[in-house]
């Protein structure tokens, strides 16, 4: 009996931390072991960890420039993909397609790459944001392979 | 992350291992400009990425920052040993195309 139109998630993880630029390690390496149980290859675990890192930079960086605040993450698995949820309630974009220029970025030293990064190593991702009331990017990847070599097949004694 | 810098003649050698990524790449570039700003005559950079495993648009950027501060002098910058984990974003970025990888710190050494 569904409630609702979207599948119930088969797993999910939640994660609440504050927007410190250490905790962006955490982030990936939690997102990329929780990813793991579908079987991604190394290669697209990989691709995970670069797209999580980005989404949570951008809301140490750009979410919250001048405070702490609270990053909201969330993975679920739902219908044999990997679906995830990188949530602020920073300071907001004003111009979102401005800032999905590829070579777009605040800062000299930074390459505008985030986005396109998101863009191209997950199937599909969105982004929503109201200026001073935060960011939501939402990101899903489905394993490309059978499952005949996965991360499990490939290091049966190794954790990520 | 950690850093090991060496100095032979005009050249820095970085040798960095761990992830390069936001709170890394403050890091990374604190210790590379002070050695830039304390060694005048330096004019090449060669980074060894072989322990390296984890790069994103952070560590990219602070990558490409340092590029332009030795273009500046007029020198010459050298990427060595890119784990294929990582070589994908330097692919996608087009930093490739302007920072040269090479096979060894050698080859590097050796290149203008």
């Amino acid at each position: 009996m569904p409630e609702q139109s979207e599948s119930r998630p088969d797993n999910f993880v939640q994660l609440t931390f504050l927007s410190k630029p250490e905790n962006v390690a955490f982030a990936r390496v939690a997102i990329a072991a929780f990813a793991a149980q579908l079987p991604f290859t190394l290669e697209e675990i990989d691709e995970i960890k670069v797209a999580t890192s980005e989404a949570v930079s951008n809301c140490v960086i750009h979410g919250y420039p001048d405070s702490l605040g609270i990053v909201s993450l969330k993975a679920d698995l739902v219908d044999g993909m990997l679906r995830l949820e990188v949530k602020d309630d920073g300071v907001g974009i004003a111009d979102l397609a401005a800032a999905k220029e590829p070579t777009f970025s605040t800062d000299p030293e930074r390459m505008g790459l985030g986005l396109v990064f998101m863009e191209s190593f997950m199937d599909e991702m969105q982004i929503e944001s109201e200026p001073g009331r935060g960011t939501i990017v939402v990101m899903t990847k489905r394993p490309t392979s059978s499952g005949q070599e996965n991360v499990h097949a490939q290091q049966p004694d190794h954790e990520l | 992350m950690k850093l090991q810098l060496e100095k032979i003649g005009r050249t820095l050698v970085a040798r960095i291992s761990g992830d390069l990524d936001l709170e890394s790449a403050s890091l990374f570039r604190e210790k590379i400009d002070e050695a830039l700003l304390e060694y005048e005559m330096i004019n090449r950079l060669v980074l060894n990425l072989a322990e390296v495993d984890f790069v994103d648009s952070s560590g990219l950027g602070v990558i490409l920052g340092r590029y332009k501060k030795i273009r500046s002098r007029m020198g010459s910058m050298f990427l060595v040993q890119v784990n294929p984990s990582v070589s994908k974003v330097f692919e996608l970025s087009g930093l490739f195309k302007i920072i040269p990888a090479k096979d060894s710190e050698q080859e590097a050494l050796q290149s203008s």
